[in-house]
């Protein structure tokens, strides 16, 4: 069943108001891909949620985590009300995602840099043990500051891993302080396929799934607005860490509904 | 020791489909069997060691078990983040066989000594450490252990013991009873001690586990109030094991390690060694003073 964005949208800002924590911009900038992800792409069992067959998808910008916690809800992972305990002393759910606790999540990120080569690691393994699942990973243009994103991009075509397939969340987070460049030329530079996309139009993300990169690992590079659906989020970095007020949250409910 | 890490390592790959082993571009000469005989489950993965350990964890999270192998202060320094998230805090099974111990690799300079790796590691909950010192050694605590399910460091030296000790994981072998002293030794520093405590009437405990720490060991073989402790790395890392087993007893407690500064000079380990006390001489001195302060 293909999920209404707005819905989702709301329990994000829910979770977060209850709270008081949380990164709503970046958990927007990120729900159309992940919702291609999960309503057409992933091949997955909310009931068995460690069945080897099944593809995996690694958050490594882990503190876009309220945005995949409202999509493993909605899929049926756990229940959707655990969404208002977030950041509680006893939830699951924490700021950055944890394996060990969350259904769904398949690795504990939050230090930027270590989700993707782990993802990197699953899919040689996939290769390994002759799985056919696929690996799926997103990280964050902020992230691909850490030499690591490199490093992975590196050892992914060389190893030709083309199981994998890394989207880069191009939100513009820190252009303030290095600004990344021209990523699909970046990676087409590391010899993977790339492509860019409209990381808000899902039917052009999931043509960008689709993809053919027969002995090479797929990027698709997705040009994303922090805060993207809630106008007053729009492009302003002081919500990056904010909790709305009641009024803004009111705004966001009429904006929604 | 390395040839010994090549040797079980190798006879490991044929028994174990699940093992995997990641080179950093070091002893690839010496597992060219490997890459001949399972070229899918070993890799000279280059040199990006942070990324080595991650990737690791995405095999372990596909339930194989990597073996990462490089020099020491590339996998315990630069990649330790890496160690701690990915493996440690995730519950993950993994090994860690650096090469070059302290200053084995005295020639190459500070850039390549790593006589912090212990107190380091000592500080990830769950992390598993083994000091083999002997290469027989070695191939025993990475059978029993390689497997278990958690991340563990072996720490190979260049140095070794003249002779083999009937060890396993996770538990201190008694190697001499006595009255006066409890001796700690810790794995290829065992030689020295030995003939520093010749004729000594002192109890001789020997660790190639760090963690877990065999307390139990040392609670029932304390002798009297006095304990030295000998490490082939920075002094100290121990002490907190030691300190709790002895709980409720007033103890003195000598250090016999590495003193904690940079080696800006070359040559050969056995050079530095009387500067830095790493040597029979010295432990004997250490010990003498403790017994008669």
């Amino acid at each position: 069943m293909v999920t209404n964005i707005n819905q989702l949208r709301l329990s994000i800002v829910q979770a977060c108001l209850a709270s008081g924590e949380g990164h709503i911009p970046s958990a927007l900038s990120i729900l159309d891909i992940l919702l291609v992800l999960y309503d057409k792409v992933l091949q997955f069992d909310p009931k068995n949620p460690t069945d080897p067959k099944r593809d995996r998808f690694v958050l490594s910008k882990g503190h876009g985590s309220l945005g995949l916690y409202a999509v493993l809800a909605d899929k049926g992972f756990f229940p959707k009300k655990e969404l208002e305990s977030f950041g509680q002393f006893t939830s699951i759910l924490g700021g950055h995602p944890d394996s060990l606790k969350v259904p769904g999540v398949e690795v504990s990120t939050g230090t930027l840099g270590h989700g993707f080569p782990t993802a990197l690691g699953m899919a040689l393994a996939m290769r390994i043990t002759k799985n056919k699942a696929r690996v799926y990973t997103l990280i964050g243009d902020g992230e691909s500051n850490e030499g690591t994103v490199w490093e992975s991009a590196l050892l992914a075509s060389h190893h030709k891993l083309d199981n994998l397939v890394c989207i880069v969340d191009h939100n513009h987070s820190t252009d303030r302080a290095v600004s990344v460049g021209d990523m699909k030329a970046k990676f087409t530079a590391f010899d993977w396929t790339a492509v860019t996309v409209n990381g808000h139009d899902q039917k052009e993300i999931y043509e960008a799934l689709n993809t053919p990169h027969v002995g090479k690992p797929l990027a698709i590079v997705a040009e994303t607005i922090k805060g993207f659906g809630s106008t007053m989020m729009t492009g302003n970095p002081a919500w990056h860490h904010k909790t709305p007020t009641k009024e803004e949250y009111a705004e966001m409910v009429r904006e929604w509904q | 020791m390395r040839k010994q890490f090549v040797k079980t390592v190798e006879d490991l790959l044929n028994q174990d489909e699940r093992l995997v082993v990641l080179l950093g571009d070091i002893g690839v000469f010496g597992f060219r069997n490997s890459f001949a005989t399972h070229p899918d489950r070993i890799y000279n993965i280059g040199i990006l060691e942070q990324s080595t350990i991650s990737l690791a964890a995405g095999l372990a999270k596909t339930d194989l078990i990597p073996v990462v192998h490089t020099i020491t202060p590339f996998i315990v320094e630069r990649s330790l983040e890496q160690i701690k998230v990915d493996f440690a805090f995730q519950r993950l099974g993994g090994n860690f066989v650096s090469v070059g111990a302290s200053y084995d690799y005295a020639a190459l300079g500070a850039t390549h000594h790593c006589p912090a790796d212990i107190a380091i590691l000592k500080n990830i909950p769950g992390m598993e450490i083994a000091v083999p010192g002997t290469p027989a050694e070695f191939d025993t605590l990475f059978r029993q252990s390689y497997n278990d399910g958690h991340p563990t460091y072996f720490r190979l030296s260049e140095r070794a013991n003249a002779e083999s000790h009937n060890v396993t994981f996770g538990k201190a072998n008694v190697v001499e009873k006595g009255k006066k002293a409890t001796v700690i030794a810790v794995g290829p520093i065992l030689k020295n001690v030995l003939e520093a405590t010749e004729g000594e009437d002192v109890t001789v405990l020997y660790y190639t586990t760090l963690f877990p720490f065999d307390s139990k060991t040392l609670k029932d073989n304390l002798v009297g109030d006095r304990v030295l402790i000998c490490e082939p790395y920075y002094e100290g890392a121990l002490a907190l094991d030691v300190i709790q087993a002895c709980s409720g007893r007033a103890m003195k407690i000598a250090h016999a390690g590495m003193p904690k500064r940079f080696l800006s000079n070359y040559g050969r380990a056995e050079e530095h060694d009387k500067d830095l006390g790493m040597t029979a001489e010295i432990i004997k001195q250490k010990l003498n003073k403790l017994i008669n302060d």
